[in-house]
């Protein structure tokens, strides 16, 4: 059990695939320039990878060593194109407003690197809980990119006016270089807080021992 | 002719696929660590963006579109390409062994670089003829060569520069393309797309 939720929560912050491994950089740049935009993409590309995960680690034994990599393709590209119709069927203006980078998900680097090194050796379930992992773990960063540029940008986070409308938003936020430096700061801030926990972590360690020590001393 | 001229200008400077569409970022900060290995993948990257245009351009208008099968075309285009990344590789392997050795170990990673497949999907999406797609798929590649050419160029300054060590390796990165990108948008008024 404690294996299952290891695999679980490491996507979710120690191997998070946007803001630690920056794999899949393309829709993370380009779709957050407001929190619902960036939560759409993020559970779009989560179905597609649960769903490509579980069918790849269902045919790991059928598939050939040589060609594997075409069928994976193939296998992923099947779940975009019903996620694609999906969407486009049911949220017409969603599925504008992401335009090209719903068929993208495609080459998203993350569905195929968890299919290489995780769901091609792996059981099924636990393939299935790494790919929720993992998804959640992009959903979660999207959307806080999304919520920090919408607010930034215009004052409003998932389209409810938080400032007041006469407030100066910076509109830089929701333009192109907006995303560059939101990711960036975030990609610091975050290697920031990792190393706090890390020293609290050693002075944790290092406080036992001495303490040990003088027990038995 | 001056259609043409419009395209490639727009898709070099105004609408530049790395800074204002975000398509290809993976490589864009993977592999601009060095000048040399920055304009290699560029030009490996133009070459197969010229070539799976024109290929893909050919299965939608002669293939897809007649038989009606538009739903297929995302898994048509990956397909083309990542046959077309293989079978570049294999030519060069056997006709330009210099070549090959300089773009060789870029053309695999092609396959997976976003801005190849947004490239076909733009092209259908707009409506090009044969000639517009060949010349936009040119203008991208050399808009993704001069993109990730100057972000080699800063990163092999910044590696004397004072940085923060949070912000060392992808945040600086990521803020110094933010920066170019700003100064990409300065280009959004040349021409009226």
């Amino acid at each position: 059990m404690n294996s299952v939720r290891r695999e679980f929560l490491k996507g979710l912050w120690d191997e998070h695939p946007t803001f630690r491994l920056l794999i899949g950089m393309c829709p993370t740049l380009a779709v957050t320039t407001a929190a619902a935009n960036g939560l759409a993409m993020g559970l779009a590309t989560t179905f597609v990878l649960v769903c490509s995960s579980v069918m790849i680690s269902l045919m790991k034994n059928l598939i050939p060593k040589k060609v594997r990599i075409p069928c994976y393709i193939i296998i992923v590209a099947t779940f975009v194109t019903i996620a694609d119709m999906v969407l486009a069927a049911n949220f017409p203006e969603l599925h504008k407003v992401l335009g090209l980078f719903i068929p993208l998900i495609v080459v998203n680097c993350i569905i195929l690197g968890r299919a290489e090194a995780y769901a091609s050796k792996m059981p099924v379930f636990y393939s299935f809980i790494d790919a929720l992992g993992m998804g959640l773990g992009i959903t979660w960063g999207l959307t806080f990119l999304g919520v920090v540029r919408e607010f930034l940008g215009m004052g409003t986070v998932f389209g409810a006016q938080i400032l007041p409308a006469t407030a100066t938003s910076w509109v830089i936020f929701i333009l192109p270089p907006g995303a560059f430096f939101t990711l960036g700061i975030v990609v610091g801030a975050m290697n920031q807080i990792n190393y706090a926990l890390a020293r609290r972590k050693r002075e944790r360690a290092t406080g036992s021992i001495t303490a040990h020590q003088a027990v038995q001393g | 002719m001056g259609e043409l001229a419009l395209i490639f200008i727009g898709s070099v400077l105004v609408n530049n696929f790395v800074l204002v569409r975000f398509l290809g970022i993976c490589p864009f900060l993977g592999v601009s660590k060095e000048l040399d290995t920055a304009l290699g993948m560029g030009m490996a990257t133009t070459f197969v963006l010229v070539l799976s245009g024109a290929a893909t351009w050919l299965v939608q208008t002669y293939i897809l579109t007649p038989f009606g099968m538009p739903f297929l075309q995302n898994v048509a285009f990956i397909l083309i390409i990542a046959s077309l990344v293989q079978l570049v590789e294999m030519f060069l392997q056997k006709t330009s062994p210099g070549l090959y050795r300089a773009l060789g170990i870029f053309l695999p990673l092609i396959t997976t670089n976003c801005a190849v497949l947004g490239l076909a999907i733009l092209v259908s999406q707009k409506g090009y003829t044969l000639i517009q797609t060949i010349v936009f798929a040119l203008g991208t590649g050399v808009g993704f060569t001069l993109a990730l050419a100057m972000m080699a160029g800063i990163r092999e300054q910044l590696q004397f520069a004072d940085i923060p060590k949070a912000l060392q390796g992808a945040g600086i990165a990521l803020i110094t393309a933010g920066l170019m990108s700003m100064a990409f948008m300065g280009f959004s008024g040349l021409i009226a797309m």
